[in-house]
């Protein structure tokens, strides 16, 4: 076992840790922490697929940005100060029926992931793919980078319209 | 100048009173009572441009026929239309007498309209009727002659109409309109005749044509009907006989504009066009206008002298006076013709003005009278004006004797050459010719009796009523525009003789053009005789053919006539209205008829009324009746038919149709109201579903 | 072993089957976005180890920068519609959400 399985694992097990934290936990501040975590065992992953790029956009995006806008969404919508920081499940019938469901497909993905012959062709080492990313952007994916650029804007305008007050 | 500035001038000169329309209407009720100020500005520009223009044409290039310029609007087809404009002798000094009426009539109209309620709209008007007749004078083709033309109907109709909430006003702009499309219609087919044969609209074109022996088909009397349209333009516009029934209605409008149209702008078109395309009438289209003419002169003298109206009076002189422009016209004197129109138009925008300036005071004494019900303009209700309003009576007075053809003022003069015009001309033609001197004399007698039977009943005397009493003299921005006209109506200013007129500068500058009609079909009298010319040309005279020569010879007779039949009028009118010599009531009732014919203008409204207008009414009629038992009988057959047709659709429709959508509708609706049990609106359990989808497809297909 | 395409593979389908989970199970509006938070993370591994290791190269890797973008995107709207909802029923509990059913 070298270095780097070992930090495999470990980013793996944090990961799925924390997800199932995430999924599980009755209390919202508990999940969203959590989902921290999980986060940062992504990136770490994203590290060891040498995308370094990907690592930090993760960790600046996901835990700076839309982790941060989660735990407004729970303190705006949920009593902080009151008993309710906990969130209940669904009734017991369908929680039956979601963990069926979710061993189902947790388990064809599975059969998916590890039967099929996948084309296998690993990709050179690179020492840096935020130049690589960028010079894609902006030519042959350009057009996708501009809509995405006004998806943005729109949705910012969007949201903002969305959640003022009302008269 | 050269001829390039000068042209350029003259465009300026036409755009100004435009830019004066412009102004006023798009600015004139933020103007208010200052657009008044800025027509009259504009005007006084115009008319210092127009003066000058007109100094440097009949000055400096006197000799020169046109100074004009041409250029291809549009190429339909094979044609190339050409348009243009140009200065000539005649349209200088047209363009001095439009502007300077106008811009009087602007200044007058100051204190006339003042409060009126659509006092900017007047300046635009006047304006826009300015631009249409400086339209006219410049043009020098038929196309733009016709636009101008029309243009300046339509500008007619606006100010004779300009009280419109009167219903005898708005009817008197519809009147004058309509009666000026009849003469119209002439106009139109004498020019597409011209234009069909010569295709060009440009003067010197066509005249060059005719000139050179080609004829509309081939024909000599297509010629003749062409010159007789084109002058039913002028019988619109001028008035003439039978078309005259609209000038008197017209004084409906304000009295300045009055003033402009029977000097200065309209009814000047009529005669100034039969002057500008002199060169192509025939023989029998000259023997036809002076017929006319002299026909207008003597039935409107006859119908002046029993009107009460103040405006009415002056209208059928100016009718009658019109008819002796165009009687000269017509016997060929073209420079005594246009000399009249241009002496014509001082002395009657004078009269006019000193109207309007008597209707002014008589309406404010009403005012301070709070009298609303006497007419302010029955010469019955006037009397003793002399001495209320002094400047007024003077100016009458002086403007009177010229239209009455009193030696040392102009009207002398031009009325002279007239009458000495039919002599010759009756002389060298013969026959029954002579009706048309004897006609144009009696009628210049008449003008004489009513002018001073006016003048007398108005002014002299003591007041009739004690409104007239109470009149008081006009300010001086209506006093002085009387001054200037009638200044203008003394002799000096023609020529330095007084009874010779011509020997003095309009005589040499308004020469008579050469015909351009072949000599078979024209008079042999107005064919100018090219050797002969020098050898006649003894002191100043210069006569250009034997018609001239002849009026020449017969100036001491017509004037001795004249001053004997006009002296006589005056004399007549002033004993009868003055010293009651001969009692006038008596004279009217043993007259009886004839009083109550000319009283009724000779019964031509209620003979249009019973002929013209009958038919057209019968004809409405009887479309009216087509229209509702056979159109209207078509079309509801059509509607019950296809009612019918649409009763069996909707029976087909309302059983087969809907009871097929309906069984459709219930068999969805039993499924659905089934199938909607799935639909809880829990979006996890959708989720659920979608998921077990996707896995059993897997496993199906997989 | 080496750890290969299938390890990251593995790792993706049990986080994909987590987040499921979540959106299924829970009532709190605000978890359920959680949970579809950890889909879109899941798929986002599938890119990048293909990029590493399925010849997807760079490809792969912008595409999951997109799926980031989307992920924002989403985040900010749907975080407002939740709460327009809070504001309008004064609790954000998904299954008490029904009002459009029939």
């Amino acid at each position: 076992m070298d270095l780097t399985t070992l930090a495999f694992y470990f980013f793996a097990a944090l990961t799925l840790g924390f997800g199932a934290v995430v999924v599980m936990s009755r209390n919202i501040l508990h999940a969203a922490f959590s989902l921290l975590f999980t986060f940062f065992g992504i990136a770490g992953l994203y590290v060891l697929l040498f995308a370094d790029f990907l690592a930090i956009t993760q960790i600046m995006i996901y835990i700076g940005g839309i982790l941060i806008l989660i735990i407004f969404g729970v303190m705006l919508t949920t009593h902080i100060t009151g008993v309710d920081v906990k969130s209940g499940r669904t009734g017991s019938i369908q929680l039956g029926g979601a963990v069926l469901v979710t061993l189902a497909l947790a388990a064809t993905l599975i059969i998916i992931a590890t039967g099929t012959a996948w084309n296998e062709s690993p990709a050179p080492e690179v020492t840096s793919t935020a130049e690589l990313i960028g010079t894609s952007l902006l030519t042959r994916y350009l057009l996708a980078f501009e809509a995405a650029s006004m998806l943005l804007l729109i949705a910012i305008v969007g949201a903002a319209f969305i959640a003022r007050k009302k008269n | 100048m050269t001829h390039d500035t000068l042209l350029t001038l003259s465009v300026f000169v036409l755009l100004t009173p435009l830019l004066s329309f412009m102004i006023n209407i798009f600015f004139g009720n933020k103007l208010g009572r200052l657009s008044g100020v800025v027509g009259t500005t504009i005007l006084g520009i115009d008319l210092l441009m127009a003066a000058l223009i007109a100094f440097s044409k009949l000055v400096t290039y006197g000799g020169e026929h046109i100074i004009q310029t041409r250029f291809e609007w549009f190429s339909p087809g094979s044609y190339a239309i050409s348009v243009g404009y140009g200065i000539d002798n005649i349209a200088a000094i047209m363009l001095m007498v439009v502007t300077l009426i106008s811009f009087l009539v602007h200044l007058f109209s100051t204190i006339y309209m003042e409060g009126d309620r659509r006092y900017p709209k007047f300046y635009a008007y006047l304006g826009l009727f300015t631009f249409s007749m400086l339209g006219i004078v410049m043009a020098n083709n038929f196309l733009m002659m016709y636009i101008f033309w029309e243009l300046v109907g339509i500008s007619s109709y606006l100010l004779i109409g300009f009280w419109y909430e009167k219903d005898s006003a708005s009817n008197a702009g519809k009147k004058a309109f309509i009666t000026n499309r009849i003469g119209d219609l002439g106009f139109f087919a004498g020019i597409m005749i011209l234009f069909m044969t010569y295709g060009s609209f440009m003067f010197e074109d066509i005249f060059a044509g005719i000139a050179s022996g080609t004829l509309p088909f081939n024909n000599p009397t297509m010629l003749t009907l062409a010159g007789i349209g084109i002058f039913m333009g002028a019988m619109g516009k001028s008035a003439q006989w039978p078309l005259h029934v609209w000038l008197p209605d017209a004084m409906e409008g304000p009295t300045p504009v009055s003033a402009l149209i029977h000097a200065a702008t309209m009814v000047a078109a009529g005669v100034y066009l039969v002057a500008k395309v002199f060169w192509m009438f025939t023989a029998d289209a000259l023997t036809f206008i002076a017929i006319i003419g002299t026909i207008t002169a003597f039935v409107s003298a006859t119908i002046a002298i029993t009107q009460v109206d103040f405006k009415k009076v002056l209208a059928y002189s100016t009718v009658s006076q019109l008819g002796f422009m165009i009687m000269s016209l017509g016997t060929g004197g073209y420079t005594n013709g246009f000399f009249h129109l241009v002496t014509h138009a001082w002395f009657k925008a004078a009269l006019f003005l000193a109207a309007g300036s008597v209707i002014h005071a008589m309406h404010h004494a009403m005012h301070h009278m709070h009298d609303h019900h006497s007419d302010p303009q029955d010469i019955n209700n006037m009397g003793g004006l002399r001495k209320t309003m002094p400047w007024t009576y003077r100016t009458f007075l002086f403007v009177t004797l010229a239209l009455a053809g009193i030696p040392l003022t102009s009207g002398f003069l031009s009325k002279d050459g007239i009458l000495a015009g039919t002599l010759a001309w009756a002389k060298l033609t013969g026959g029954w010719h002579w009706i048309v001197p004897v006609m144009a004399f009696t009628a210049a007698g008449m003008t004489a009796f009513y002018m001073f039977r006016l003048t007398i009943v108005a002014f002299h005397g003591e007041p009739k009523t004690k409104i007239a009493g109470h009149t008081h003299e006009n300010p001086v921005r209506i006093v002085l525009p009387l001054v200037v006209l009638s200044v203008l109506s003394v002799w000096f200013f023609y020529s330095p003789n007084p009874i010779d007129a011509s020997v003095g500068w309009f005589h040499a500058r308004v020469v008579q053009p050469e015909t351009a009609v072949p000599a078979a079909y024209q008079w042999e009298f107005l064919i100018q005789d090219h050797q002969a010319a020098p050898a006649e040309n003894h002191g100043s005279h210069h006569a250009l053919n034997a018609l001239q020569e002849e009026t020449h010879h017969y100036h001491y007779l017509a004037m001795f006539l004249s001053l004997l039949i006009a002296g006589t009028g005056i004399a007549l009118a002033f004993a009868i209205y003055q010293y009651k010599l001969i009692s006038a009531d008596a004279l009217e009732k043993r007259f009886k008829k004839l009083h109550t014919f000319s009283y009724n203008k000779w019964y031509f409204d209620e003979l249009y009324h019973a002929t013209v207008i009958a038919l057209m009414l019968a004809v409405s009629k009887a479309m009216a009746w087509f229209d509702s038992v056979v159109v209207d009988g078509i079309v509801n057959l059509s509607a019950g038919l296809a009612t019918v047709a649409g009763k069996v659709t909707g029976l087909f429709d309302h059983v087969v149709v809907d009871g097929a959508v309906n069984l459709t509708a219930r068999v969805t609706g039993f499924f659905g109201s089934r199938l909607r049990k799935l639909q809880t609106g829990n979006i996890q359990f959708y989720v659920v579903m979608l998921l077990l989808g996707v896995i059993l497809l897997f496993y199906f297909f997989v | 072993m080496e750890i290969g395409l299938s390890h990251y593979l593995i790792i993706s389908a049990l986080l994909f089957s987590l987040g499921l989970y979540g959106v299924i199970s829970r009532k709190h509006a605000v978890m359920v976005l959680m949970g579809l938070e950890l889909i879109l993370n899941a798929a986002n591994i599938n890119f990048v180890a293909f990029a590493r290791f399925g010849g997807m190269n760079m490809d792969g890797q912008v595409a999951a920068v997109f799926v980031i973008i989307l992920a924002a995107a989403e985040a900010a709207v749907a975080l407002a519609i939740l709460l327009n909802i809070y504001q309008h029923f004064k609790h954000v509990n998904l299954d008490e959400v029904d009002q459009m059913k029939e």
